[in-house]
């Protein structure tokens, strides 16, 4: 989830470094397996109560806030939070930790403006509420195809750091173990979500931020120990094991050139404003009974993410004053190996075995996430909203769900194939930048602004995600350096690595000026009853019983 | 579960008979809404200004940031610091505000809409107790 320096080609570190596999494989996998066939067991026990479209896709609506509480950490917190930010402070230093901060932040946008009212006034996905008092079918294609659009690049983004991982945890460097590896997770994915729906991805994901978190806590409580309980000797630690005081400082990364200052400005909104247009985190609001439990369950995640990016500091600078920046750069698996070899430095092989159970289960938690979503926003809003007009019964488009989710899992196995060793961070930032852009304007404005039209909604949403998308082409994370994803071509015009600074205040202008122009008016009654149930809740979708 | 209305995906057979723009219009309707907005948005453009002031501070004065306060923590850390007590804080003070002022107001609403619908819906601004 974190844009965050990319997954360097894994294979080359491999056959550089005498260490090619850390910690022992045969641990490392029955671990693995272990959690794999546990969960597996809870899905298929959840399964048996999977029969109707909202056990499908809102798990009956039958989730506490607790329990959604941790799944929604469990969605957000992807292998990428947790190898890619504690790798970026080990090397980074403070400005590693600038992403927690933004990361973190952003969830006050969810509790403050729009998990509730979202849960007040939707069904099953983010154009259930953007659709409300607009059109229905422009509106409709529209949240959907952005919808779409974000997932695939998170799913791509997780599938290539499934590939790397598996370099550094089970020893496999060689291309086509590596693509093995994501063949299997995304099956096991696809299974997960055939047969479990929204009820059995989401203990999947309850069990995995339990152990995250409770794996991070342990590592952070270790660390902090050996240095006597005192931070400031783990930061002294770290400045004199890498011999570089500046990285305590903030600009390090950032601080270069003005280019780079501005590029960070960028990346900060887009962290900030994008985490609450991500359709995986929203459809998460609607598995509870009500707005009450999606409030208390922002407050779980919010304490659970903090908690978690607070433990990060501690290990990122732990792994640096531990292991050092040279030793990480060196290892398989570059920056993101940065927390595996903490673990073994710290707890040996067993420690490190299963801190690598807990990486994979977050990519296959988070994936099975992201892969319900997408079939959700697919099947209900385009197959029976916009073909079928809304008449398609239940059973109809259960199956249309179910067989988007077998595409999406073939398609972005094929796409974590192809993007193996590619820039991780292009793709997660990709997902936040047009996330930010394309969806959070039109959430905000149909909540909470009266004279916003369709006109306005499908030129933000459009606008946003075509300029977003563009200006990563032409940026330097496209072409135009070493480590960009074509190296030997130069077309990047957009000298920034991030588009927000541009396209999120684009795409609100956008909203507002189409809303202005608009023609043909809205029907001001929807806008009232879109208020009144966003507020009281009257009329919302009551939990299913069984 | 519900059945799906045809024609409109977003319908609820429980709000059918309510007037809509009329509770809009009401006292009640408008006091929830400006109690809700009154609160909520001066915290988020509050909180927003804070974070981009720190992202600004961090790239734009490292040296400020430099600042040694404790041993080896800087100014800048214990900024960043300040920036996970504010978002628990004002979690924390939104939590209290919501179920305080903002819970009873919208329940007493839904309660007489809910009651009310399927009926005439014009009745719905007595007060509840």
């Amino acid at each position: 989830m974190i844009a965050v320096p990319a997954v360097s080609t894994p294979a080359v570190h491999l056959a550089e470094t005498a260490t090619s596999t850390v910690g022992n494989p045969a641990i490392n996998i029955s671990i693995f397996l272990a959690f794999v066939l546990v969960t597996l067991v809870v899905v298929i026990r959840a399964s048996k109560s999977t029969a109707t479209a909202a056990d499908y896709y809102a798990g009956g609506r039958s989730f506490s806030g607790t329990q959604n509480g941790l799944a929604i950490a469990g969605d957000y917190l992807s292998a990428a939070s947790f190898l890619g930010i504690v790798g970026a402070i080990a090397l980074q230093g403070y400005d590693g930790f600038l992403y927690s901060i933004g990361f973190f932040v952003a969830w006050l946008v969810a509790l403050l403006l729009i998990a509730e009212p979202l849960r007040n006034t939707g069904k099953f996905t983010m154009a259930d509420v953007l659709s409300f008092r607009l059109r229905q079918r422009p509106v409709r294609v529209a949240a959907s195809i952005s919808t779409l659009a974000v997932t695939f690049f998170y799913l791509l983004a997780q599938m290539a750091g499934a590939g790397a991982l598996v370099s550094l945890l089970l020893g496999i460097g060689s291309r086509a173990g590596q693509s093995l590896v994501i063949v299997i997770v995304g099956v096991i994915m696809i299974v997960y979500v055939l047969v479990g729906g929204m009820k059995g991805t989401t203990w999947v994901q309850i069990i995995k931020a339990c152990l995250l978190v409770s794996g991070v806590a342990v590592m952070t409580v270790w660390i902090l120990a050996l240095f006597g309980f005192n931070f400031s000797a783990v930061l002294g630690a770290a400045v004199e094991t890498n011999n570089n005081p500046a990285m305590l400082e903030p600009g390090l990364k950032y601080g270069v050139s003005e280019i780079s200052k501005l590029d960070f400005i960028s990346l900060g909104l887009a962290l900030v404003l994008g985490a609450a247009g991500l359709p995986h985190v929203l459809m998460r609001f609607y598995t509870v009974p009500t707005a009450k439990e999606a409030r208390k369950s922002v407050v779980w995640a919010i304490t659970l993410i903090g908690l978690f990016y607070l433990f990060t500091l501690v290990l990122g600078f732990g792994a640096a004053a531990l292991i050092g920046a040279d030793r990480i750069k060196g290892a398989p698996g570059g920056v993101n190996s940065a927390a595996p070899l903490l673990a073994y430095e710290l707890g040996g092989s067993i420690l490190m075995g299963l801190i690598a159970a807990v990486a994979f289960a977050t990519i296959l938690a988070v994936v099975a996430g992201l892969a319900i979503t997408a079939s959700a926003s697919f099947a209900h809003d385009i197959y029976t909203s916009v073909i079928k007009k809304g008449t398609s019964d239940p059973r109809q488009e259960l199956r249309v769900a179910k067989t988007t989710v077998v595409v999406i899992g073939l398609i972005s196995i094929a796409g974590g194939i192809g993007a193996q060793g590619q820039n991780v961070a292009f793709l997660v930032a990709l997902a936040f930048a047009v996330a930010a852009s394309a969806n959070l304007p039109t959430i905000l404005y149909s909540l909470y602004w009266k004279r916003f039209t369709t006109r306005g909604a499908v030129l933000s949403m459009y606008g946003g995600l075509i300029i977003s998308v563009v200006l990563i082409i032409f940026s330097p994370v496209m072409s135009g350096s070493e480590t960009s994803m074509i190296p030997t071509a130069d077309f990047a015009i957009y000298p920034l690595s991030n588009p927000g600074i541009i396209s999120i205040p684009a795409s609100f202008l956008l909203g507002f000026l189409g809303s202005l122009s608009e023609r043909r008016p809205e029907d001001p009654r929807k806008q009232s009853e879109m208020e009144v149930r966003s507020l009281t809740g009257v009329g919302a979708e009551k939990a299913v019983s069984h | 579960m519900a059945s799906t209305p045809p024609v409109d995906p977003n319908g609820s057979t429980a709000t059918q008979g309510i007037d809509f723009p009329a509770v809009q219009r009401s006292h009640e309707f408008q006091r929830l809404r400006s109690t809700h907005r009154s609160f909520v948005f001066p915290l988020a453009v509050a909180f927003l200004v804070w974070y981009l002031l720190y992202v600004v501070l961090a790239i734009y004065a490292p040296d400020f940031m430099s600042t040694r306060v404790v041993g080896n923590v800087n100014l800048g850390l214990i900024l960043g610091l300040l920036q996970f007590v504010t978002t628990f804080g004002i979690t924390a003070a939104y939590v209290s505000f919501a179920n305080r002022k903002l819970d009873p107001q919208a329940t007493a609403l839904r309660e007489d809409l809910e009651s009310t619908s399927g009926h005439r819906a014009d009745d719905h601004q007595e007060a509840r107790p």
